[in-house]
């Protein structure tokens, strides 16, 4: 089922004023089988927008359509038969095992008193498999971690057997393994699933890694496209624009603009060439394309590494990148 | 359709045993204590009929119990005309306010919420301070010439109130968005109502102060076996409203906006809480006075006594526990053999407390 978006203007009412409009005339789409990044500044209205397409909020114009229905117009139950979310901090309740965490995610499905049938069962189980969260399923909920819970909380997602999964910063609170397990878990899951997923995140490099589309979301409109699409045309760069930061589009990331005029060239594409690069940057040096007045080179002979610097004629040696930057620093203030 | 939604083969449902589905589903909870509360709640019943100041042997009042008549007269209109609504009020009583307490707890998502939060105590307390303190000659001739109709009064007056102030609570909960606003609301509303009593007692007459002093210090004695019908009907109607809420309960556990995406219809369910909680707290209240802490406490002793926070267990286990603590309370405030009655809600928390910091500090290290 595909959820899509027709004129959509998203924000909040208020009394006497004007409205809050975030976004206005909306138009997008969201697949079966593709998991698509939410992406923008603080405070754009990503988290609006995914209250809104999820019946959460009422939109200010426009429609949400989940297939050929109105999510605004549907029943409860019947919405979140067709779509779960995920929100960015996983609750705590106490005295709950994982097992009855993942359980909740049946509610849409089952009797007025809740109570599971085999199918349920095992459709529990997959889901705790789909997240390889089989061994948090008896414990209780209160003791494990953000991540353990946030996993539980996806797999809940998963037992509500939706067609869309909507998430909100899931990966806000988690370390960076944590991070990296939960994105690649998305994309397995709109894989071999016909889920669509939306997840909303500022881990750039990771969305760009995992997801089939990116929602570029700035002051009221969004941009849909392919990542790579996205990087090269500019529209990345121009969405998170901030004094002193740049998106470096080879590098894929955003960097801080050089705070030097001087530019350093560095010869290679051999692993300490590259971590020179990286410091080079972090202290503020603009990396030059080809050779000119500053070069550094790695040099690896019988005696060890070492670090050559040469600033015109000059030539110094330096065991460490950090010994090589700070005489590059010497020789240039 | 997701691969996951495929429906799953016989082979995958059936290879695990039932009992150990069952088991994972309440991985850490003891399902079994509730019979023991079942046991309990009957041993506490037949105790609490057996006691009083008149002894009566055990056979007799199960001959009485039965419709038959016991060797004395008076033996038969004991058990029926006092020690039965008397029984059958404090375990009403108790089921109300322990159900009530869990449903406002899990609610508000608020360990320290009780019945009395939405102001239902507050609007009863002063339509009793109304009648007691207010009145003037009219309702003090009333009150002093008529001895039961008085009473009837003050349940009414209570009544009244209780359900004045609940209905204002549904009206502005069928507006506002948050429960804590609704819950900053229902506090104020009580701050306010309480300044009103106040009031009323600054200038009443000492002996009128007395009267509403004795309907704050709660009893389960003044019910009579011609209102005992009423209280019923309006605690078991409240019970069985609950029992539909199980599942909107069990997933505002993860709060509302989960509750919402997990196809919960968060408005409705708001009104039927309140709706459920003014049925057993404001007849409760009108019979048997503001009986604190009981409803904060009993929630959290079946939490700890049944280990989990499935409201499909909670829900019998608050009625139970409810109906015991209560019963226990009644039993202790009369101290058989002794003519002194002590105030009910002085033997509730007096006794309750300590019994309930112990269950929550146990609890508490077996979580953390």
């Amino acid at each position: 089922m595909m959820l899509q978006t027709r004129d959509l203007a998203i924000g909040y009412r208020r009394r006497g004023r004007p409205d809050n409009v975030l976004a206005r005339a909306l138009n997008l789409r969201l697949q079966p089988g593709e998991l698509v990044g939410l992406l923008g500044p603080n405070g754009v209205g990503k988290s609006t927008l995914l209250r809104t397409l999820g019946g959460g909020q009422q939109p200010l114009a426009g429609r949400v359509l989940l297939g050929e229905s109105d999510v605004a117009r549907l029943k409860p139950q019947e919405r979140a038969r067709r779509l779960s979310m995920v929100t960015t901090a996983a609750p705590r309740p106490r005295l709950m095992s994982g097992y009855a965490l993942v359980a909740l995610g049946r509610h849409p499905h089952t009797d007025w008193l809740g109570r599971l049938t085999a199918d349920d069962h095992s459709i529990i189980a997959r889901a705790l498999d789909a997240v390889k969260g089989a061994e948090l399923a008896e414990q209780p909920v209160a003791e494990l971690s953000d991540g353990q819970r946030q996993k539980l909380m996806i797999a809940r997602a998963l037992a509500q057997q939706s067609d869309i999964m909507l998430l909100d910063e899931p990966t806000a609170f988690l370390d960076l393994p944590r991070r990296i397990e939960t994105m690649a878990l998305l994309k397995r899951l709109a894989r071999t699933t016909e889920l669509a997923i939306l997840v909303s995140t500022h881990d750039l490099d990771l969305a760009l890694r995992n997801c089939d589309r990116f929602w570029l979301m700035s002051r009221a409109s969004i941009k849909a496209g392919a990542p790579e699409d996205l990087a090269l045309d500019g529209s990345l760069g121009a969405t998170f624009r901030a004094e002193g930061v740049h998106f470096d589009q080879r590098r894929g990331s955003f960097e801080l603009e050089a705070s030097h005029g001087t530019s350093v060239y560095v010869p290679g594409s051999s692993a300490p060439a590259i971590w020179l690069r990286r410091a080079l940057t972090r202290a503020g040096y603009a990396l030059a394309e080809e050779p000119g007045r500053i070069e550094i080179s790695h040099r690896q002979n019988d005696r060890g590494s070492s670090w050559r610097l040469q600033i015109q004629d000059q030539t110094s040696r330096h065991a460490t990148i950090e010994a090589a930057l700070q005489a590059l620093e010497r020789e240039t203030t | 359709m997701s691969q996951l939604a495929g429906k799953p083969t016989a082979a995958q449902a059936g290879n695990i045993p039932r009992a150990r589905l069952k088991r994972r589903e309440y991985a850490g909870a003891r399902p079994a204590l509730l019979l023991l509360l079942l046991a309990l709640l009957g041993f506490l019943l037949l105790l609490s009929l057996a006691l009083g100041s008149a002894s009566i042997p055990l056979e007799q009042i199960v001959t009485v119990l039965l419709g038959g008549q016991a060797d004395h007269l008076s033996w038969t209109n004991i058990v029926l005309k006092f020690r039965l609504p008397k029984t059958a009020t404090a375990a009403l009583a108790g089921m109300a306010l322990g159900v009530s307490g869990l449903l406002m707890q899990t609610y508000f998502r608020n360990p320290l919420a009780e019945p009395f939060v939405l102001g239902v105590s507050s609007g009863a307390s002063l339509g009793v301070a109304l009648v007691v303190l207010g009145s003037g000659a009219v309702g003090g001739a009333l009150l002093a010439g008529l001895g039961l109709a008085g009473d009837l009064l003050l349940t009414a007056a209570a009544g009244a109130g209780a359900a004045l102030s609940m209905t204002l609570v549904l009206l502005v909960a069928a507006r506002v968005r948050s429960s804590v606003t609704l819950l900053v609301l229902g506090l104020m509303f009580g701050y306010l109502v309480g300044a009103m009593v106040s009031l009323l007692l600054y200038f009443a007459l000492p002996e009128r102060i007395q009267a509403y002093i004795n309907w704050t210090f709660g009893s389960f004695s003044g019910v009579t076996a011609a209102q005992l019908p009423i209280l019923a009907l309006f605690v078991l109607s409240g019970l069985l409203l609950s029992a539909a809420l199980v599942k909107p309960l069990n997933a505002l556990l993860l709060g509302e906006d989960y509750a919402r995406s997990l196809g919960i219809h968060l408005q409705w369910t708001r009104l039927v809480i309140i709706l459920a909680t003014a049925l057993l707290v404001s007849a409760v209240t009108a019979f048997c006075g503001p009986i604190a802490f009981l409803g904060i406490a009993v929630p959290h002793l079946c939490r700890g006594l049944l280990g989990t926070s499935d409201h499909r267990l909670l829900l019998p286990g608050a009625c139970l526990a409810g109906a015991c603590v209560a019963l226990c309370a009644a039993l202790i405030a009369e101290l058989p053999g002794n003519n002194l009655v002590l105030p009910l809600n002085v033997v509730t928390a007096l006794l309750g407390a300590p019994v309930v910091m112990l269950v929550v500090l146990r609890h508490a290290r077996g979580v953390a």
